[in-house]
């Protein structure tokens, strides 16, 4: 009875430390297949054609700067439209939203998150872009901005939902004690709950850019994807062509082991690194101001 | 551990078969359903859908799975050995020839329909006919208003679906370069990609800037189809069955459909009966140009 007991114990605790170990493992072999197939693309192409600015994957055309300028583009588009939005929200919710509010809220921002992008896009294309050309007067309504759109909204419950979560953990004694020197209520939300939940609200910040970053369907339909360099603010009323929107479209049609193949799979690599450079830095803050706090508070 | 016990097995049943390597079989396999697998232009879908429907109506027996995806994915499949007929509205290129052949593939070709690509507009748009030569300046970006080739001043738009289309590569082939051998010119780089016909269609419903060009299938009464002629002296032509057979109309092409060697068994019937005239009758339903006798 006893040692079997034990036996159940340790084949659990074996399962849960693999399970464990196997998103590391996972990430390390994802890594491994995508330079295996992503860095031929090295020697193909030479790296003059890979930096150019034309990409035209079926004439060996393989610049890769359009791509990520117009990731880039949409996705600090996209990260302007829900940081505030988003923050806003989560901190109407957390302090100022009697109880009843925060109640029905809090679970619609959550059904948001859960909507089906192709939904979105599909919305976006029929309903948004032909409103945005109207209004904007704009030669197209299939932009950047459209996108930026798009994917701010879709990250926005991403934030709310974890920034919430940081701003309600702050101790009440916090606000508090700022109540009690005389501090007004938007004071001691600027001043004293928001910087105290600050490494909580960070990494809100970065998971909303990784799913702006990281979404396809939505840009891919309602983007334009030309693939067309941007240059300045203008670049944002007009089509772009994200690295995702590109290997979703073109991933089909190649033949595996092709040069196409190979620098579609290099995308995807360079795509892996900004969304691990994301990562790092926002574990590096965090990881600063935790230190700090523990300094001032012990 | 009753929970460890029941995932263990699930997560096995889940992984294997997808780890066992495609079936290629030809479908000649004596199961009692035999299925065949058929996928690629998003041109030809909606026909080989027709095909699939009526045909399975006659024959129970034979099942048929079609999806689109574009002629370049459909090829690649056949590449990759996993459908029995790729559907292309191009034909294919000699170096997917030779990565087939790499891959112990040995691509047949079939023309099973004609079709004629139609240039399209917003009903608005007062401009009603156009040469091959001003399609080719508006699509390489020589062109860039409305108002250069008799419409209104309002900058052009082009729509384009993406690379993986075989109607793409065959305007890019014999329109933007004008069927010239060497001519370089590419799409003006910012022309739209659209990743479907649907795409395409709901842009130029709604935007008089816009100027796209789809399979005459696709074209419905919410747009308005431009005419074509070869030089500025020639005949201005509408797409239709008539112009395309005639051959006045410039812009047309086969469809194909590509099999792994020599069709035997179920696939064989099915693309006999394909190019036999009840199925060719679906064709001209569809509003594409059926093969001739």
């Amino acid at each position: 009875m006893d040692r079997d007991l034990n036996l159940g114990e340790m084949i659990i605790t074996r399962l849960i430390n693999i399970a464990g170990y196997s998103a590391i493992i996972f990430v390390g072999m994802i890594f491994y297949f995508l330079l295996r197939e992503g860095l031929p693309t090295l020697n193909e192409v030479n790296f003059g054609n890979l930096v150019s600015n034309r990409w035209y994957p079926i004439e060996a055309y393989f610049g890769i700067l359009p791509l990520l300028g117009g990731s880039l583009v949409i996705t600090i588009g996209a990260t302007l439209i829900a940081v505030p939005f988003g923050i806003g929200t989560a901190v109407y919710l957390a302090e100022i939203a009697p109880r009843w509010v925060r109640e029905i809220l809090k679970p619609l921002v959550e059904v948001l998150a859960g909507l089906p992008s192709v939904v979105l896009g599909f919305l976006g294309m029929l309903v948004l872009a032909p409103f945005l050309r109207k209004y904007l007067q704009l030669p197209t309504g299939l932009t950047a901005f459209t996108g930026s759109l798009l994917l701010g909204g879709m990250a926005i419950p991403t934030v709310v939902s974890v920034a919430e979560d940081a701003i309600d953990a702050v101790p009440k004694s916090y606000r508090d004690a700022s109540l009690a020197i005389g501090a007004t209520k938007w004071q001691t939300i600027w001043r004293v709950t928001l910087p105290a939940a600050k490494s909580g609200v960070t990494t809100a910040i970065m998971l909303g850019v990784g799913r702006a970053i990281g979404e396809t369907m939505t840009v891919m339909m309602v983007s334009g994807n030309a693939p067309v360099l941007p240059g300045g603010i203008r670049a944002l009323f007009k089509p772009a062509r994200t690295m995702t929107a590109t290997i979703a479209a073109e991933m089909g049609e190649v033949a595996t082991g092709s040069v196409h193949y190979h620098v579609l799979f290099f995308i995807g690599m360079v795509l892996f690194l900004i969304s691990l450079l994301i990562n790092i830095t926002a574990s590096f803050v965090v990881f600063r101001q935790r230190q700090r706090q523990e300094r001032i508070l012990s | 551990m009753k929970c460890f016990r029941f995932l263990l097995p699930l997560l096995i049943l889940v992984f294997i078969p997808a780890c066992s390597p495609p079936e290629t079989g030809s479908g000649t396999s004596p199961s009692e359903s035999q299925t065949i697998e058929n996928k690629g232009s998003d041109t030809i879908v909606n026909l080989a859908l027709a095909w699939a429907e009526r045909y399975q109506e006659i024959h129970p027996e034979v099942r048929i799975s079609v999806t689109g995806g574009g002629s370049g994915t459909g090829i690649a499949s056949l590449i990759n050995g996993t459908v029995d007929v790729a559907n292309a509205s191009r034909e294919m290129k000699p170096e997917e020839i030779e990565s087939a052949e790499a891959n112990g593939i040995k691509p047949v070709e079939f023309v099973i329909a004609r079709d004629a690509i139609a240039i399209i507009v917003h009903l608005d748009n007062p401009v009603d006919k156009l040469t091959l030569g001003q399609i080719s300046d508006i699509y390489s970006g020589k062109i860039n208003n409305w108002k250069e080739i008799g419409g209104e001043d309002r900058p052009i738009v082009r729509l384009s679906r993406e690379t993986n289309s075989g109607t793409h590569v065959y305007f890019l082939e014999e329109v933007v370069r004008l069927g010239e051998k060497g001519n370089q010119t590419l799409f003006s780089r910012d022309t739209l990609l659209l990743p479907s016909s649907e795409g395409i269609s709901a842009e130029i419903r709604q935007n008089p800037n816009a100027i796209g060009y789809d399979g005459l299938g696709y074209v419905t009464e919410e747009m308005k189809v431009v005419a074509v002629a070869e030089d500025p002296e020639g005949r201005y032509v509408m797409p239709s069955a008539q112009s395309v057979n005639s051959g006045n109309y410039p812009i047309a092409r086969n469809l194909y459909m590509y099999t792994n060697g020599e069709p035997a068994g179920v696939i064989e019937e099915y693309l006999n009966w394909i190019q036999s005239p009840p199925a060719q009758e679906i064709v001209t339903e569809l509003g594409f140009v059926p093969i001739k006798p």
